[in-house]
């Protein structure tokens, strides 16, 4: 999912003796394959998956990692391997995230797997933070992108850096890089803005976080000369969601949780509407069900806000120029409200 | 030399042209079908449309499904989607209005203006149930001209209930209300009536429809769909004489207001424009290419998203 390949990449590589096999990217064909062998009614990010599954498969994996949870999702691993085995695969897919379990060491023990002891504790804080990093690089991406006056100096030192991240030795390795990278994105021209435009972006997790998924619309938007804000990110739906969530609770408008991030959008609204956003884009992907449960309550506090709100359902078979269409005029509209 | 600008709005039904100049006044109109061929249709439009003289023409914009391809072809100076279009032309020649209604070939939308800008505005999502594609293929059905709908629409006293959610369950209602032997009018104005109800409620969603309204687009052509449209919003709903033209007008505008301009020849007849659709199988992504030529010469090509071509 996005380009959180690499530190999940650098944990397993890491913690296990085993050979770990790199999923491929998301292409055409794993949409293909995945869609083949899904329900129809399913939501797309089970599609993608079990894709790359297959194409994982084909690569010589035998044992698939699956995160998810919150909602039906934290089911899918099951049904995946049950379709996997049914393929004539033979297979396991474990979740790490789903039913609350944390990653244990006892948990793991199960599986045929060759753990390296020594630095098991020390790979995961490398990890998560990488994560913790990554994301906050990329929310700086987000809010700068748009005024570089070079076009693609972000992305080239964005790859740069997660190629640097992918071998570091340590923690102090890491932090270095960091700030090497942060330095080297702080440095780059950027063109005076004379307004600032700022877009919301929020809906369902998948769809977000991973580019093939959503058209990559925070370039898209970036390249409009907008600023993107972006709330969910792994550090987010993992570290800090529990915690939020405790604190919105409270809150008048939802009392109880309406599964996967449904309420956390729902107070992301309030608050981006709040701190002065010109727009709210919602994407998530077709039949994600909690999603459509927050989607009339988006509508009605963006109202009350007088925000301009976009509703985006991506399925592999949305047509990219309706896509375009709809958010090239929904940023026109920003613009002209701004004039 | 007055300077005239032309406006294309090439929709997946209908394909339409005007000549406006430097005051927004229309010269010249054209309004034909696209028949699944952007080009072919825009070619009949320019060798239908006449710039009159004394003008010469500095602009060209262009709007709708096809807007990239035939911009392209074109060369033109203002490229751009259909709802900001249409909202332009509508806040030109109707300052007052704050609702548009909008139902074209095969997506409807509403936009809402307040102060003399878009503040906010809603359009389909994948399905086309409820626009013009439907009515027109629900009249062949019924045997008869898809311009004939509205005025037997009127006759009607008694217009059946008919499913507005989906194009398929209207359709097989329709089918059983014809098969159980309810007169033509009524299930032609229960169809009318389930286009306003499909809208109102899968379009505009609980938005706040202020009056003055209008209502644009092929669809606004029906006269039956205007009564119900009056008759459930229990509002006056305006129509412009020149509604179904507003996306082609709204660019025209926009393209008079570019900065970019040049002087332009209208004399494509003879030049061959071709579009080659080939697979890519360098990688894995197998993204169809769309290679566009002009007289030989490439111009674009299209649909790589890898960013190799």
């Amino acid at each position: 999912m996005g380009s959180y390949g690499v530190p999940i990449y650098y944990l397993l590589t890491h913690i296990l003796e085993n050979e770990v096999v790199k999923p491929p990217e998301i292409t055409s064909r794993t949409l293909e394959l995945g869609s083949k062998y899904s329900p129809d009614f399913v939501c797309t990010p089970f599609k993608y998956t079990l894709g790359t599954m297959i194409e994982s498969i084909e690569k010589g994996a035998n044992l698939l990692i699956q995160m998810g949870g919150g909602c039906r999702y934290g089911y899918y691993h099951e049904l995946q391997e049950q379709i996997l085995k049914d393929l004539g695969y033979s297979c396991t897919v474990l979740n790490l995230v789903s039913g609350g379990r944390k990653i244990s060491y006892k948990e793991l023990k199960k599986y045929p797997l060759k753990i390296k002891k020594r630095h098991f504790l020390k790979s995961i804080y490398i990890t998560k933070k990488m994560v913790y990093y990554m994301d906050k690089m990329d929310d700086y991406i987000r809010t700068h992108r748009c005024y570089e006056k070079k076009k693609g100096s972000f992305d080239k030192v964005r790859k740069e850096m997660l190629a640097s991240f992918a071998k570091v030795k340590g923690v102090r390795d890491l932090f270095k890089t960091y700030r090497k990278y942060k330095k080297k994105m702080e440095d780059i021209p950027l063109n005076q803005p004379e307004r600032r435009i700022r877009v919301g972006l929020i809906g369902e997790l998948y769809t977000l976080m991973e580019p093939a998924a959503n058209e990559e619309v925070e370039k898209l938007l970036n390249s409009y000369g907008f600023e993107v804000k972006r709330y969910t990110d792994v550090t987010y739906l993992l570290f800090e969601k529990k915690r939020k969530v405790r604190k919105y609770l409270k809150n008048f408008f939802v009392k109880y949780c309406m599964g996967a991030d449904a309420l956390d959008n729902i107070h992301h609204t309030k608050e981006l509407c709040e701190e002065g956003y010109d727009g709210i884009i919602h994407m998530k992907s077709s039949f994600c069900t909690p999603e459509i449960g927050a989607m009339p309550i988006i509508e009605k506090v963006a109202q009350e806000y007088q925000v301009p709100v976009l509703f985006f359902s991506m399925d592999m078979h949305t047509s990219e120029t309706g896509f375009l269409t709809r958010l090239e005029a929904f940023c026109d509209m920003l613009e002209m409200r701004k004039q | 030399m007055k300077e005239c600008y032309l406006g294309i709005d090439i929709g997946s039904i209908s394909t339409k042209g005007v000549v406006i100049d430097k005051e927004y006044h229309l010269l010249d109109s054209c309004y034909l079908e696209t028949k699944g061929n952007p080009i072919e249709a825009v070619k009949q439009v320019l060798r239908q449309i006449k710039i009159p003289e004394g003008y010469h023409l500095y602009g060209i914009g262009t709007t709708g499904s096809a807007r990239k391809l035939i911009g392209l072809l074109l060369n033109a100076n203002v490229i751009k989607n259909e709802i900001t279009a249409h909202a332009v032309a509508t806040m030109t020649y109707h300052p007052e209005v704050k609702t548009i209604l909008e139902i074209g070939g095969q997506d409807s939308k509403v936009i809402q203006i307040r102060n003399h800008m878009i503040s906010d505005y809603a359009m389909n999502t994948l399905c086309a149930a409820g626009t013009g594609a439907f009515l027109s293929s629900q009249a062949k059905r019924l045997g008869m001209d898809v311009k004939d709908f509205g005025s037997l629409a009127l006759t009607s006293q008694n217009p059946t209930n008919i499913a507005a959610r989906c194009t398929v369950f209207a359709e097989s209602d329709l089918v059983h209300k014809a098969q159980i032997g309810y007169p033509k009018e009524d299930i032609v104005a229960g169809l009318c009536k389930s286009v306003v109800l499909n809208y109102l409620n899968n379009v505009c969603k609980g938005k706040k429809l202020e009056a003055p309204i209008i209502f644009q687009g092929g669809v606004s052509k029906n006269e039956g769909v205007l009564k119900y449209f009056k008759e459930i919003l229990k509002e006056e709903v305006m129509v412009d004489p020149n509604g179904h033209l507003m996306g082609a007008l709204g660019i025209a505008i926009l393209s008079s207001k570019n900065p970019r301009k040049e002087e332009y020849h209208l004399d494509f007849e003879n030049v061959s424009f071709k579009t080659i659709g080939k697979e890519c199988h360098d990688c894995s992504n197998r993204c169809e290419l769309l290679q566009i030529y002009r007289e030989e010469e490439l111009l674009d090509i299209w649909g790589s998203k890898c960013g190799k071509y």
